[in-house]
């Protein structure tokens, strides 16, 4: 009974904390790029200025189902989030972010502006790319700990990277696309205005384009638990060389995204691919052989 | 407070011109001015745009570019006219097809002189377009039944007098 309420008050927490987090991590993710283009950059809580003025905005939508479909996915977001840090199982809390994806989508298809079209195909081709990944994640973990419960894999007696190397390899290139950062910001980033304009985005303005900020926001911090799970296991002490890793990686995220410029969609679905196939599957069958 | 001062993203469109203010709006995202710092972002995109940027004055062609740029900014919103051109219509004015500088189209709020207008020029009017955003933004804060008492009282108030007589009889 004990555990369910600590279950359930991690939970919250996430709830509460998630934005917080996912806001400054924007916000030094702006001042690290400005940094490494010799810029000054915006404060650091720059991006919650962005979210209230976006709020207090005349809200204009297309049509009425964008709006709901975007609240649709703010809501499976902040749930899949919730699944993950309320100790829930690994596969619900993937197909819930599934969803979450999926209302992203129909909500850009939701109205007849080519760039959001053309950005919600893109989002689709980001979908498939990451999506294998995402799973064979979950079978890493089911095949190491025996187990899809997140709260099990943290306690597991050695560090599950060391058994998993591919794996987490193979998750870090598709936390790029999920970061949606170059070379893979293809559906929409906020640099895209030269092809696309804002792709996905472009028809979304106002409270609903802060609702995304938001649920991005819960997103990349539920992303980076999954980065945590692999740096964690049994002693006390762990934690903090999971928080650690998960500061790398989405350090390096930021390198990488300065550094490099938009890949074709083809490209970064054959590579994706490419990746899970290697990478992943080579360590799952190593996990098999283990068992 | 009010958070559009602290992050104002702006659309910038260039009219009939000689492209130069076009290049000093650029500079101004550079390094060396690094507006970005103040919270402004250059999107492309009028439906995330707080401000308005136009270079260049306004003819026939773009008449109704303009305006549809102007209609799709959601509220608040405010225009910044940048260069001569876009105040007057600059060396362009006589031209057949001219019809002058931008407030010929759409309602400006800042007008930046200059040919071309400095990058500091540029930077400090968006600063002064700010003011006026902060403005409208408290003004569309204020519900439509308190505007339309606020508007009797000062500046109708014949109006004013001829109801409470009417509500007198
Ligand atoms: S004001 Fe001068 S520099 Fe600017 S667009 Fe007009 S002619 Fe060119």
């Amino acid at each position: 009974m004990s555990d369910m309420v600590c279950n359930i008050v991690s939970g919250i927490v996430y709830l509460i904390l998630a934005p917080v987090i996912g806001g400054l991590l924007a916000g030094i993710d702006r001042k690290i790029s400005a940094r490494m283009q010799r810029r000054v950059g915006p404060p650091i809580t720059q991006p919650f200025y962005d979210f209230f003025k976006l709020w207090d905005k005349q809200p204009v939508a297309v049509n009425k189902a964008q709006r709901f479909y975007i609240r649709g996915f703010l809501l499976f977001a902040i749930l899949s989030g919730f699944f993950f840090f309320a100790h829930g199982d690994l596969l619900l809390v993937i197909f819930t972010l599934t969803i979450a994806s999926v209302c992203f989508v129909i909500a850009a298809y939701a109205s007849n502006s080519p760039y959001s079209q053309v950005g919600a195909e893109r989002e689709l081709a980001q979908t498939m790319a990451y999506e294998p990944m995402m799973l064979l994640v979950a079978l890493g973990f089911y095949l190491h700990c025996g187990t899809f419960d997140a709260k099990a894999i943290v306690q597991s007696p050695a560090m599950n990277f060391i058994y998993m190397p591919g794996i987490f390899i193979g998750l870090c290139y598709i936390l790029l696309i999920k970061f949606r950062k170059s070379p893979f910001d293809l559906s929409m980033s906020h640099e895209v205005h030269q092809e696309l304009i804002q792709g996905a985005l472009t028809e979304i303005s106002g409270p609903t384009l802060a609702m995304i900020e938001l649920a991005h926001w819960y997103e990349n911090v539920l992303l980076l638990g999954f980065v945590y799970l692999f740096f964690a296991w049994a002693p006390i002490w762990t934690p903090v060389v999971g928080i650690a890793m998960c500061a790398l990686t989405y350090f390096s995220d930021i390198v990488v995204d300065n550094c490099c410029s938009r890949m074709k969609w083809e490209h970064m679905l054959s590579s994706a691919w490419v990746v899970t196939l290697v990478a992943g599957f080579a360590n799952v069958a190593f996990l098999m052989y283990m068992r | 407070m009010s958070y559009i001062t602290k992050s104002p993203w702006l659309v910038h469109y260039d009219g009939s011109s000689c492209n130069g203010c076009d290049i000093e709006v650029l500079a101004c995202l550079t390094p060396l001015y690094d507006v970005e710092r103040f919270g402004i972002v250059n999107t492309g995109n009028p439906k995330h745009a707080d401000i308005f940027l136009v270079t260049g004055g306004v003819n026939t062609q773009n008449y109704p570019v303009v305006k549809q740029i102007y209609e799709q900014i959601p509220d608040p919103k405010v225009v910044i006219a940048v260069g001569t051109c876009a105040c007057s219509g600059g060396v362009f004015h006589d031209c057949y097809n001219m019809l002058g500088g931008m407030d010929k189209a759409i309602p400006v709020d800042v007008y930046v002189p200059g040919c071309a207008a400095r990058p500091e020029s540029i930077i400090d009017g968006v600063v002064k377009g700010l003011a006026v955003l902060e403005e409208k933004q408290k003004a569309m804060a204020i519900p439509v039944r308190e505007k339309q008492a606020l508007r009797e009282k000062e500046l109708e108030p014949g109006v004013a007098v001829n109801k409470s007589q009417e509500a007198g009889k």
